[in-house]
């Protein structure tokens, strides 16, 4: 049985992630707080950030979804850790046109590993569930 | 039944996905066309697309003719009473929301209750929620055994004299069980209330007879059943739908219009504002003709094979989970499961790149995955045109699935 186009999708990294989900929980002195779901498959995340003078200090998740979700939630968290609110939202902007398959010139570290999803198109949803949700975190407080 | 002719019906089923022969597991979302329900619409369209009821000229007469023939097959299919009865709709949840928002306008009181069940689709639950918010009523909801059965006992107890409406899935969405509805009628009128059927999955497979069901009300859609989208029917009896007020006001649905008042056209066309979808009401005319040759018997007869040879393989797959009664003969075909670790989103692309569509999510039901303590379920639906061959490869495929995911784990 080759598993190719699938291993296209699910890269190591990907599952890394999913099984080992970084910065997973709630921030308790977070000052965003995102709930976000996809309603048409049921997906949910809770996004809590902490925005200090522009800055993101800190990010948690946690939610409920598949492996895609779960996976780019956790490596969305790891990019943005420490950035600026316009940095952040640019790499947002990135990660959208990575996605839809069109060219980006920003470091996306782990999740450049999604890129196999714009030949997925069912799936892009699930992949920018978490930063869509961090949009609107950011977006709503400015 | 001879599945090779039957296929043959159905072009679309020819081809390959992503380099392996087509499997169509998701006919429960919506189902194939087969080629005199193309060829139909395509005729309509090409010889005779016209407007119906007003036009004098003959293109307009035959289009007329073919449309109210439509429902006058529909009438013969389901056994009502007359045609008047058979309102075409957009689909079943115009049909329920029809249904609902005149129990919420002229029937239902503070202190009524609804009755229905945990296990409905979104499109038979939120139409009663607001029915229930805007009047004061309360929603109650008949419990469900452990397999996602319902028995008469739980009916009986749930709905009482306060009751109005008991509305009911005449077959579940998400695990396929096929619920008492003639015995329900009979105790949702013992107790004076109506029964609106939501027969969105049963009237593609079950014979339905709406007289012996003694349903008030039965909802059902054209695209789950061989026929176009957009299309649907309400069957309701006579005397409460001649009480009840049209939802939709215009063109086509009036008798005399004044400039301060109007009156209303007799049954079936006062719920029949604007121009209807005439070449897709033309085309369910045609798969009822398609299902009737064949004959719903020996459709669910051949499903529930399939389904019980399902069950087989796949409850045999280590880590595997199958929703809903185990016994086959308690369901019809739509087979729920997951797989232990692998989300049914995954589940579903796996599938889908060995050609075999199913489909993966909530199935409009969330209240019914809260009860199964799932966010999600993976689906296979069977219908006329799947084989046993069919069923092997998604067993196969959930097996290969379950070995990509442990391996990359």
């Amino acid at each position: 049985m080759s598993f190719d186009r699938l291993e296209s999708l699910y890269r190591q990294v990907i599952m890394d992630h999913y099984k080992h989900p970084r910065n997973r929980g709630v921030l308790d002195d977070g000052n965003l707080t995102v709930d976000m779901n996809n309603p048409t498959c049921g997906d949910r995340i809770r996004l809590t950030m902490k925005e200090e003078n522009g800055k993101i200090v800190d990010v948690k998740f946690e939610g409920e979804g598949c492996s895609i979700s779960m996976a780019s939630a956790s490596m969305m968290t790891q990019l943005i850790k420490g950035k600026d609110v316009d940095t952040a939202l640019k790499l947002s902007h990135a990660f959208s046109e990575m996605i839809q398959g069109k060219k980006h010139d920003m470091d996306l570290g782990d999740s450049e590993s999604l890129q196999g999803v714009a030949k997925f198109p069912a799936r892009i949803k699930c992949a920018t569930l978490a930063w869509k949700a961090m949009e609107k975190g950011l977006k709503n407080q400015s | 039944m001879d599945i090779k002719q039957i296929r043959r019906q159905f072009p679309i089923l020819d081809q390959q996905v992503n380099g392996k022969p087509l499997v169509y597991l998701d006919s429960a979302a919506t189902s194939q066309k087969p080629l005199s329900v193309l060829n139909t619409v395509d005729q309509y369209f090409r010889e005779y697309n016209s407007n119906v009821h007003r036009g004098v000229h003959t293109l307009g007469t035959k289009a007329t003719e073919a449309y109210e023939g439509a429902r006058d097959k529909v009438q013969r299919h389901i056994n009502a009473r007359s045609r008047e009865e058979v309102i075409f709709t957009r689909g079943t949840t115009t049909s329920i929301n029809t249904v609902a928002r005149y129990f919420a306008r002229d029937v239902l009181k503070p202190g009524d209750e609804v009755v229905t069940t945990v296990l409905e689709h979104h499109s038979n639950l939120i139409p009663w929620q607001q029915a229930a918010k805007q009047t004061g009523a309360t929603l109650k909801f008949i419990p469900l055994q452990d397999d996602g059965t319902i028995t008469l006992e739980d009916v009986e107890a749930t709905v009482t004299d306060r009751t109005k409406i008991v509305a009911i899935a005449h077959v579940s969405n998400v695990l396929g069980t096929v619920n008492p509805i003639k015995e329900i009628a009979q105790i949702a009128h013992k107790h004076g209330a109506l029964l609106v059927v939501d027969g969105a999955q049963g009237m593609p497979h079950l014979p339905v007879d709406v007289q012996d069901l003694d349903c008030d009300f039965y909802a059902f859609s054209s695209h789950k059943m061989c026929g176009p989208t957009g299309i649907g029917v309400l069957y309701g009896k006579k005397e409460i739908l001649e009480k009840m007020e049209p939802v939709e006001y215009g063109g086509e649905m009036i008798d005399f219009v004044d400039l301060y008042d109007s009156t209303w056209k007799e049954l079936p066309w006062k719920f029949e504002a604007g121009t209807p979808s005439i070449a897709e009401a033309i085309g369910l005319g045609a798969a009822i003709d398609f299902l009737d040759e064949i004959g719903k018997d020996n459709i669910y007869r051949h499903e529930k094979e399939l389904t019980e040879y399902a069950v087989q393989l796949i409850s045999r797959i280590d880590g595997v989970t199958i929703y809903g009664p185990q016994e086959a003969d308690k369901r019809s075909g739509v087979l729920s499961f997951n797989i232990e670790g692998v989300h049914p989103h995954d589940v579903a692309t796996a599938l889908d790149m060995e050609g075999i569509a199913i489909r993966a999510g909530h199935h409009c039901a969330q209240p019914l995955m809260k009860w199964l303590n799932v966010t999600a379920t993976a689906r296979a639906s069977f219908y006329l045109y799947n084989t046993k061959e069919d069923v092997e490869r998604l067993a196969e495929g959930i097996v290969h699935a379950k070995e990509f995911f442990s391996n990359v784990f």
